[in-house]
C-alpha cells in the first residue's frame, strides 16, 4: 500500500537513496533538504528545511500535508559532521552537531507523531551510526548525537506503540557518500581493512534496510537498532 | 458553566476517546470509566486547547482525572 513518507536530508547520500527506494515502490516521498535540492529529483517533493528551526520543521511538514497528506514514514537522516579531538572541540562545535542530529531527529518526530497518533499508524527511523556505540576519536559530537538517537528513539517506541508506531535506529558503517569522500586515503584504507566484509556500503545497502522497517512485514519490530556496517560494530551493539 | 461549552467539551471527547456521548458525564473517570490511557489524554488535550483556544500548561495536568476537572481547567482559561 502506496504511504506518505519523509526524507529529512534527503537531497543526497543515504537520504537520497532511501527517498528514490521508497518512490520506486510506489510511495509519495517528499524530501528536505538544507542547502542545495537533489539534481535529479524526479517524483520527489523537495522542501527546503533545515531542522536546527522547529519553525522551518513545522512549516515543512504543513507543506507536505498540504500536497501529500500526513507523513506516515518518516525517516530522519538529515545530519552533519564536526570531526576534530576534543581538546580541539569548542562548545559550538559539540552543540551544533548536537542540535542538528539529535534535537533535530527529536523536532521532527515531534511535529509527525501527533498525525500518526491519529491515523494509528506510523514508522518513525532514524539514521544513527556505528560510532553511535562504538565511538571514534574525532567524534566526539557526531558519536554522542547519533547514540542519543537510541534512548530517543526507545522512548519514542514506548510512547507511541500502543498507536501502532514503531521506531527504529538504523545504524550504518561507512558509507560511499560525498560526507565520506573528504576522508583521507590512509584513513579509508585503515576503515576498509577493519570492516569484516572489506568494502564501504552503498548508500542503497542502507536504504534496503530503511524501507524494510518501514514495510508492513516490519509491524512488530520496534525500538531496535539495526546496524548496516559489514560486521564492524560486533559486540559493540 | 454553560451547556454550550460542555457540548463543546462532550464532542472533543467523544471524538478523540471514541466514547459515546452520554459516557460523557461529569463523573467520568478517564481511565476507569472512559477506558482513556494517558496518551489519549494528551491527544483530548490537544483538540481542546485548539477547539476552546486556550494554552494548558504540562503542570496543569497533574490530578486531572475526571471529565469534570478537565473541562473546569479549560473552561477556567476563557
Amino acid at each position: 500500500m502506496s504511504r506518505v513518507v519523509l526524507v529529512t536530508g534527503g537531497n543526497r547520500g543515504i537520504g537520497l537513496a532511501c527517498a528514490r527506494a521508497f518512490a520506486a515502490q510506489g510511495d509519495s516521498v517528499a524530501i528536505t533538504y538544507r542547502g542545495e535540492p537533489p539534481a535529479d529529483a524526479d517524483g520527489l517533493l523537495c522542501v527546503r528545511c533545515d531542522v536546527t528551526d522547529t519553525e522551518q520543521v513545522d512549516a515543512a511538514f504543513t507543506e507536505i500535508e498540504t500536497t501529500l497528506g500526513p507523513v506516515e514514514v518518516l525517516v530522519s537522516n538529515a545530519g552533519m559532521t564536526a570531526d576534530m579531538l576534543v581538546l580541539r572541540m569548542g562548545i559550538e562545535d559539540f552543540a551544533s552537531v548536537l542540535d542538528a542530529n539529535l534535537t533535530g531527529g527529536f523536532r521532527v518526530a515531534k511535529r509527525a507523531v501527533q498525525k500518526m497518533m491519529r491515523a494509528r499508524f506510523g514508522r518513525i527511523i532514524f539514521i544513527g551510526s556505528v560510532v553511535g556505540s562504538t565511538g571514534q576519536a574525532g567524534q566526539a559530537n557526531y558519536a554522542a548525537s547519533k547514540a542519543g538517537l537510541i534512548g530517543l528513539a526507545r522512548s519514542l517506541a514506548r510512547e507511541f506503540a500502543s498507536r501502532s508506531i514503531t521506531v527504529n535506529v538504523v545504524a550504518p558503517g561507512p558509507v560511499e557518500t560525498d560526507m565520506f569522500a573528504a576522508v583521507s586515503d590512509d584513513t579509508r584504507s585503515a576503515i576498509e581493512g577493519a570492516v569484516p566484509l572489506g568494502r564501504l556500503a552503498t548508500p542503497d545497502e542502507i536504504a534496503a534496510a530503511v524501507t524494510f522497517l518501514a514495510s508492513d512485514a516490519a509491524g512488530y519490530i520496534t525500538g531496535v537498532v539495526l546496524p548496516v556496517d559489514g560486521g564492524l560494530g560486533m559486540g559493540a551493539t | 458553566m454553560s451547556d454550550e461549552a460542555f457540548e463543546k467539551f462532550k464532542a472533543c471527547a467523544v471524538k478523540v476517546l471514541s466514547v459515546s456521548a452520554d459516557q460523557v458525564t461529569m463523573d467520568a473517570r478517564f481511565a476507569e470509566d472512559l477506558d482513556a490511557d494517558s496518551l489519549d489524554l494528551v491527544e483530548l488535550v490537544m483538540e481542546l486547547e485548539e477547539v476552546f483556544d486556550v494554552s494548558v500548561d504540562e503542570s496543569e495536568l497533574e490530578g486531572i482525572e475526571t471529565v469534570g476537572q478537565a473541562f473546569e481547567l479549560v473552561t477556567s482559561k476563557q
